[in-house]
Order: C-alpha cells, then structure tokens, then sequence
C-alpha cells in the first residue's frame, strides 16, 4: 500500500521522556495534517499509556519501552509495550478510578482518557511478560460528541 | 515552579505541561507550603498550561483532600477549552471550583 508510514521508538522508562515520547508521536502525526484538538487527543493517550509503563509496569525500573506508530490512509495506529510486570486483570485496570497505587495518588483515571480521545483502545497482557496497549485514531473526520464521566 | 503565598491562600502557577514527570515535585512543594503557612484555599493557575493528563488530576485530588479536612477550597483558573475538557471529562469539576472570567 502506499499510503502507509510506520515508525518505532525505543527509551529509556524515565518520567524526563514522557514528554518526548508525546512529542515524538505528535511529530510522526503531523503528516496528516490532524487539528490542534486531535494533536492534543493523541499526546494525552500517548503520556497515559507511557506513564503507566513507568509506574505500574516497571514500577520505576529503568528499563526500555518501546512505540511503534504506523499510519494507514487516515488513522493512526500507536502500540505502546512494555516488558513489565504485567496486568493480572485487564478490565478491573481498565474501569474509571480504579488504581492500583492510590499511594502515588493516582486518579485511575489514565485509560478512561486514552479512551475518550482515542477512537479504539486494547491491552495485550501477561502477568510477568509485560503489557501492549494498542490505539487507533482516525484523523479528520470532524468534532465527534462526548461526554463526561460521572465519578 | 512558581508559587505566590498571601495570607491563607495558595496560588500555584502551572506549567506548560503538567504530567506525570513534574506532578511528585509538585505535590512536596505545594504539600510543605500548605503545612508552613496554614493554606486554607488552593488556586491552580492554568494561564500557561497548555498539557495535562491524568497525572496533574491525581494531584488535583489529592490537595483537595487535604484541603478539605481543613475547611477550605480548591479553584483553578485562566482555564482554556483543553483544560476544560480534561477537567470535566475526569469528573474532578465535582470537586473543584472553576473561575469564569467575565467577557470583557
């Protein structure tokens, strides 16, 4: 196909590259000319799905993650894996305010916003083996509705 | 970071991007600040702020928490329509007093 782009991205999993990380995936995007809204969608799933490879996957570790991007037509298509610790369930984690690390005040709220800015999310995970978050976002197709969660 | 202290009330000036990163220093400065000078209203000042994830909410509500046991408030304000959205969407508006500017 030609219309197709794909890049990937190793670091180091410092809370310092949370930012890079954002800012790479929305570099990468900008070939599909996505509005301000839709930059800021992606680099608020991509902090959300890197933070928690630092926090709850590695637990502060220093060890890599990696993104893999790939554009096809319109979409954007971002992985994020980590070789952590693994989540033991996938749809507890996944639930509003649910966190396992209330301690650090986390708000649990880190997948409900890669859901709502993201068009399709899903978690590959194995206890011990690490965790992949898997997102896509459909660029250009204009102010979708949503709504707001209720604590 | 910046912080402003007058009487009881805590002013803290946002950066441009409020994440995971930046949210623990955050929260010792602003926790021994609150502890020193007896903070009873916490101002989260979005002027500059232009990212924030969930990290900069968990923040949010944790200083209320504390602020709440000791009778007082927390407000944000020079808040833009992102700000607005990840306030609202995260539910943390239920909690948190936002400052409508009035149109010039």
């Amino acid at each position: 196909m030609n219309n197709t782009n794909e890049m990937e991205l190793t670091f180091d999993s410092r809370s310092a590259n949370e930012g890079f990380a954002r800012v790479a995936v929305s570099a990468f995007l900008t070939q599909l000319n996505p509005t301000v809204e839709e930059v800021s969608d992606v680099k608020t799933a991509v902090s959300e799905a890197v933070t928690n490879a630092i926090i709850h996957g590695y637990e502060s570790e220093l060890k890599k993650i990696v993104i893999r991007c790939r554009i096809e037509e319109r979409t954007i298509y971002i992985e994020v894996r980590d070789h952590g610790k693994g989540i033991e369930d996938v749809k507890k984690a996944m639930e509003p305010m649910y966190t396992t690390k209330p301690e650090l005040e986390r708000s649990g709220m880190g997948f409900s916003f890669m859901e709502a800015f993201m068009d399709k999310v899903s978690v590959e995970s194995a206890v011990g083996e690490g965790t992949t978050v898997k997102m896509e976002k459909t660029i250009g197709k204009g102010n979708q509705l949503w709504t707001t969660q209720s604590i | 970071m910046k912080y402003q202290v007058q009487e009881n009330c805590l002013t803290i000036f946002l950066p441009r991007e409020v994440d995971h990163h930046i949210a623990e220093e955050m929260r010792k400065n602003v926790d021994e600040l609150i502890d020193q000078n007896h903070i009873k209203i916490v101002i989260f000042d979005f002027q500059d702020t232009e990212f924030m994830d969930s990290s900069g909410i968990g923040v949010i509500m944790g200083r209320y928490r504390t602020i709440y046991l000791l009778g007082g408030e927390v407000w944000a304000i020079h808040v833009n329509e992102r700000m607005r959205k990840i306030l609202s969407l995260s539910g943390v508006t239920k909690i948190l007093h936002i400052y409508e500017e009035e149109m010039a």
